[in-house]
């Protein structure tokens, strides 16, 4: 288990780079759901002028 | 009639439904792909004779750097179809592109980097396909600056659809003045960081890895792509029924 | 009696120079700014001629391409401001020429004294005088690429407010080929080598340019007219 973590040496710069990686992976899925939600917000704001009665 | 599929692509709302019902299609394979990539990278794979462990970064590197040129490419052809047949869709295709684009060359640069480290001695050596990635990563930089700076969706589509073109057509160039003025100076390149000798077990999980972040991106510009359509679509009645049912 | 594109295109180029050359105040702006980048090195490294020999060729390149970036954010602004850049695109003429004109006239005020004054700045960094036509023909070619690559930027950005930083932003990446070859062909000629090679490679890239770029950036134009 130990050897695993210590990577042959190379640990500090083989796990920081997975962590990196997993980050920007993390923050795509977070940033595109949350650039979703904020345009079904607009979206959703503006709907209710539609339905005025004139 | 065979084009019915090409022109209700061009239509917002079944584009909008469509790309709900398929975001899990290809989230759901990207996850598996890339943990069984993980698993078989860093477990599985002996180490490189010549590097060792320190190898197993190409497992999220050359992932990495094929994401910021497959989604750059992707990017320009679907300004393109915008420009050229005047599609919305198209036009919203490559905005959702960009910021995926640009976080994964980010991406790219780093973890080469950190390879290079062990390798080199030095965190940066102006290596060629670094050197071609920031550039890369400048012209993301770029496009997503001039899209930002023109208020107008509509002219800020075609004004950055034609930059992208532009930009991709200039991707091959700055690629091989990058690669030529590299080897005038015969810059320390102790590594050929692309492609060390794989046998299958190693070669296997980069594939899977590749695989699985192609996928995660297709589900990425899904979710991503419903957002932009909304914004473009604005007051347009088929919305109301697409938030509340 | 109608013109041809070439002609209407040659009106353009003598207007916009006409003008210019009436603000002779600004014409000299690039060159002073390339004159003081080009001091800032000797200032901030050393002043030994054999070191600054050495990295004279980056800083003429460095220093042409910025001085010509800066004059680029002009290149359409008070046409469009006073609406003859609509006349152009209206008139019915290829905008295409029209635009490839005013790039032209771009390059002649700009790029091309640029190229000429290069080797005054090269030899207060030690470079020999035989590597003079070694850094006035890149630099003219790589000067004239460069407009033809930022009036595409430029076309882009118009109307986009303090669109300087983002003109420069958006066309050097794309230039960064053109300052690799002609630095090279610079460098070469310092060391008084042959820099044929580069020099044909940038003479490929203009003539990729003068042909594919204008159609860009007229297209880029229309855009922003509409």
């Amino acid at each position: 288990m130990n050897d695993f973590f210590h990577m042959g040496g190379y640990a500090r710069f083989v796990w920081p780079s997975y962590a990196l990686t997993l980050a920007i992976v993390v923050l795509n899925i977070v940033w595109a759901r949350r650039s979703l939600a904020r345009a079904s917000e607009e979206a959703r704001r503006r709907m209710p002028i539609q339905s005025a009665p004139p | 009639m065979a084009w019915t599929w090409f022109h209700r692509l061009a239509s917002p709302p079944h584009v909008y439904g469509l790309a709900a019902r398929l975001t899990p299609w290809f989230g759901w394979p990207a996850a598996v792909l890339i943990l069984a990539g993980l698993y078989g990278g860093l477990v599985l794979a002996p180490p490189d004779y010549q590097q060792g462990d320190g190898f197993r970064i190409i497992y999220v590197h050359a992932p990495s750097a094929w994401m910021s040129l497959m989604v750059y490419v992707t990017l320009a052809i679907s300004a393109a179809v915008g420009l050229i047949w005047r599609m919305k869709i198209a036009h919203a295709v490559a905005a959702s592109c960009a910021p995926i684009g640009a976080s994964f060359t980010l991406a790219a640069l780093v973890t080469g980097s950190l390879w290079g480290r062990p390798m080199w001695g030095t965190y940066w050596e102006w290596d060629p396909r670094l050197t071609s990635e920031l550039i890369l990563l400048f012209l993301y930089l770029g496009y997503m600056a001039l899209r930002s700076a023109i208020d107008d969706v509509q002219r800020a589509d075609r004004a950055s659809a034609l930059l992208a073109v532009v930009g991709v057509v200039n991707v091959p160039i700055i690629h091989y003045s990058v690669l030529w003025w590299n080897s005038l100076h015969q810059a320390p390149s102790v590594m050929k960081l692309a492609k060390p000798e794989m046998p299958a077990a190693m070669l296997l999980p980069l594939l899977m890895m590749l695989a699985g972040f192609t996928l995660f991106f297709v589900s990425l510009l899904l979710v991503r792509l419903r957002g932009e359509i909304l914004r473009r679509e604005r007051t347009a009645s088929w919305i109301r029924e697409a938030l509340t049912g | 009696m109608s013109t041809s594109a070439l002609q209407a295109a040659r009106l353009v180029l003598a207007r916009d120079l006409r003008l210019a050359l009436r603000k002779r105040g600004q014409l000299v702006q690039p060159l002073a700014f390339f004159a003081i980048v080009t001091t800032l090195f000797p200032l901030s490294i050393s002043p030994e001629l054999a070191r600054l020999r050495e990295i004279a060729s980056g800083v003429l390149w460095v220093g042409a391409l910025l001085a010509s970036l800066l004059a680029l954010e002009f290149l359409f602004r008070d046409d469009a401001h006073d609406g003859t850049l609509e006349q152009y695109a209206l008139s019915g003429q290829s905008l295409t020429w029209l635009v490839f004109a005013k790039t032209t006239a771009h390059w002649l005020l700009t790029g091309l004294p640029l190229a000429l004054m290069a080797p005054l700045a090269g030899v207060s960094l030690g470079v020999p005088y035989a590597a003079v036509p070694g850094i006035i023909a890149p630099i003219a070619l790589g000067t004239l690429v460069l407009s033809l690559i930022g009036a595409i930027g430029a076309a882009l950005t118009l109307g986009v407010r303090r669109s300087g930083v983002l003109l420069t932003l958006l066309t050097l990446p794309l230039a960064m080929p053109v300052l690799i070859f002609g630095a090279q062909a610079t460098d070469l000629a310092i060391r008084g080598a042959n820099y044929a090679a580069p020099l044909y490679l940038l003479s490929a890239m203009a003539v990729l340019s003068v042909t594919l770029a204008p159609l860009a950036a007229s297209a880029a134009v229309r855009m922003s007219l509409e």
